[in-house]
């Protein structure tokens, strides 16, 4: 399904990769944000999910998420997130996701 | 000297032919109209030609010659004559020699040239400021139709309206309008001012005013369009009119009360096929003591009732075929439950004037369809003891609709002043929860809608989501397995119910009527 809602930037840094998400994170944006983790998985080191440009994130978002930290399991590799709300941070607490993935604070951002 | 300007007027850019007196005096140059016989000649010569030997007459050579001119050097650029250099008597009262001759006419090949390119500038120039004022005045009537258009939606438990407009380069005067006439009615426009750009946007501007302060006057529409007619021929200016159609819908009953003046005839898809509306009556503006005719029709639900103004049926392929009305009836009778009719229409639209044609007019669509209220029209609230309804609205069953329903919960109950993270929560939850009814409850059915109700007691926040679905097998929140689920052996998805039952303090589910109903609640004070 397209998504004209949602779109990635990946950009390469010292120690991995930032995927950049932008819009609404739902079912619609499984396939670009897949495309988007085999990019930044082309490079080794730590995945960067950065949400700083998220405005939705559901449950179907959440899934897809699931989706691409499975794959980085699957080659044993580290995915952070950084740039969350309040709101979803906890979502990503109450989900569990955050179990899997470092939470990173705005804050803390470089 | 004179300079000649591309639109064969001239322009003065210099005085100061050289006279017999040992003083200069300033003379108004000479101009040489086009096909004057003065042009042929130095045309034809290309060089300072003596004003003596020409033997033809015309008054430019006459003018020339009482103004004691001895000389004309043409200025001619890729052979058109630009300009002339005039040269009266020498100050030794010598002829002008051959040496001067070939002097002044090298200069005049040299500033030929010159002159050519200065004149191409100003001709740009020109064009270009032109182009400006006429942009200018396109951003003025869109500007114009922009403000005037609805900014919202009415919404309208039990309908669903939408609507399209897409303004051509030049802006027509289409419009539309929703009034709300209290009593569960409401008023629907859609009209046409013929001409374009700022007049057509000011004229549609006055109808606008007009339509609304006679739409409260009358419960026909027939006696507002009248009304609105008389109101107008005096301020419309002539061979201008305004083509209308104003319907009343009941809301609570389905019946539809309109009245037309000229304009394209509404069609309204029914489970039995198409069929138009059929009502006619003169433009608004063109005469006074026009009367119209109020028709009825009887929307039952699920019927679609599509508005549209001539850009459509008028826009054009490019053989030179125009849409016309029995497409525009084909496609509607085409649409299916879970069309989006809006796109589908102007999607049929643009591939039928092919990707890089200009839209000739402006295009407007407006659409109602009576959706099967969820609620039930006679579900009407009865608040209970110390409870308010702060929203009672619906949406149709189309996938993100539920980011609609947010939205309308949260500035429903935005004075409350709940904080930042229990609003947040209770946003996720009625999002979830209108989700699962939209694909779940109603199948994607986009005749059927989703019911949504606010409403706030004393220590409460209670929103309860209606569906269709109230025979269907509800599943029970589970805590996902994320281990499972992260190995593969186990879809990723399926974490809507348990994110509401972790959102909120309460959900009850219930079933009501063939209804299926999640009730989510919110505690104001405390924690969740």
């Amino acid at each position: 399904m397209a998504n004209e809602g949602f779109e990635t930037t990946v950009e390469v840094t010292g120690d991995g990769a930032v995927v950049e998400l932008k819009g609404t994170v739902n079912r619609a944006a499984k396939e670009q944000m897949e495309a988007a983790y085999v990019e930044a998985a082309t490079t080794p080191g730590q995945i960067v999910l950065d949400f700083s440009e998220v405005d939705y994130i559901n449950s179907t978002g959440i899934a897809v998420i699931v989706g691409v930290l499975a794959m980085a399991r699957a080659e044993n590799r580290q995915v952070e997130a950084f740039g969350l709300t309040d709101h979803y941070r906890e979502v990503f607490e109450i989900t569990r996701l955050a179990d899997f993935m470092n939470i990173r604070d705005a804050a803390a951002a470089d | 000297m004179f300079l000649r300007k591309r639109s064969k007027e001239s322009q003065e850019i210099g005085k100061g032919a050289p006279h017999p007196d040992t003083t200069t005096r300033a003379l108004d140059p000479v101009e040489i109209p086009p096909g004057d016989v003065l042009e042929t000649l130095l045309l034809s010569t290309g060089g300072p030609v003596e004003l003596s030997a020409i033997e033809a007459q015309s008054d430019t050579i006459n003018r020339l010659r009482d103004d004691g001119i001895e000389l004309i050097v043409p200025l001619i650029g890729q052979g058109e004559l630009l300009g002339a250099l005039y040269l009266g008597q020498r100050l030794s009262d010598q002829p002008y020699s051959t040496d001067d001759r070939r002097l002044l006419g090298n200069l005049a090949a040299q500033v030929a040239p010159a002159m050519k390119v200065a004149q191409l500038v100003r001709e740009q120039q020109a064009e270009a400021k032109e182009r400006e004022r006429i942009q200018q005045e396109l951003q003025v009537a869109a500007l114009i139709q922009q403000t005037l258009l609805p900014k919202e939606l009415p919404s309208i438990n039990g309908w669903n309206v939408d609507a399209f407009y897409r303004p051509a380069r030049a802006v027509g005067g289409d419009f539309y309008d929703f009034i709300d006439l209290g009593d569960a009615r409401l008023g629907v426009v859609i009209g046409d001012v013929t001409d374009k750009g700022v007049p057509a946007a000011l004229v549609m501007a006055t109808c606008r005013s007009m339509l609304r302060a006679a739409a409260f006057n009358h419960d026909s529409p027939a006696a507002v369009l009248a009304d609105v007619n008389d109101a107008l021929v005096p301020e419309i200016p002539p061979a201008m009119f305004v083509t209308c159609l104003y319907a009343i819908i009941d809301t609570e009953a389905g019946h539809v009360l309109f009245a037309n003046a000229g304009h394209n005839l509404p069609y309204v898809r029914t489970s039995d096929g198409v069929v138009e509306l059929r009502a006619t009556g003169m433009p608004l503006g063109l005469m006074p003591g026009m009367d119209y005719d109020d028709k009825v029709y009887e929307l039952s639900d699920g019927d679609l009732m599509v508005l549209t103004s001539d850009g459509i049926t008028e826009a054009h392929n490019p053989d030179g075929e125009m849409y016309g009305f029995s497409r525009l009836m084909g496609r509607v009778a085409a649409t299916t439950k879970n069309d989006d009719v809006v796109n589908s229409l102007v999607g049929d639209l643009e591939s039928w004037t092919g990707p890089d044609a200009e839209q000739e007019d402006d295009i407007t669509l407006v659409i109602v369809r009576k959706t099967a209220s969820a609620q039930g029209s006679a579900a009407v609230f009865h608040p209970a003891e110390g409870e308010r309804l702060l929203a009672d609205f619906s949406v149709p069953s189309v996938e993100g609709n539920e980011r609609l329903a947010i939205e309308k919960v949260s500035a429903a109950i935005a004075p409350l002043g709940l904080d930042e993270a229990r609003l947040e929560r209770l946003k996720t939850a009625v999002g979830e929860t209108v989700m699962n009814a939209i694909e779940h409850g109603n199948e994607n059915d986009d005749s059927l809608d989703v019911g949504i109700r606010v409403i706030a007691d004393t220590g409460r926040l209670v929103v309860r989501v209606t569906d269709h679905g109230g025979d269907k097998e509800i599943p029970e929140a589970a805590t996902p397995d994320i281990e499972a689920k992260l190995a593969g052996e186990q879809t990723p998805r399926g974490w809507g119910l348990f994110l509401i039952s972790e959102m909120v303090d309460e959900v009850n589910r219930a079933r009501e009527n063939g209804s299926y109903v999640v009730e989510l609640v919110m505690n104001r004070e405390g924690e969740a």
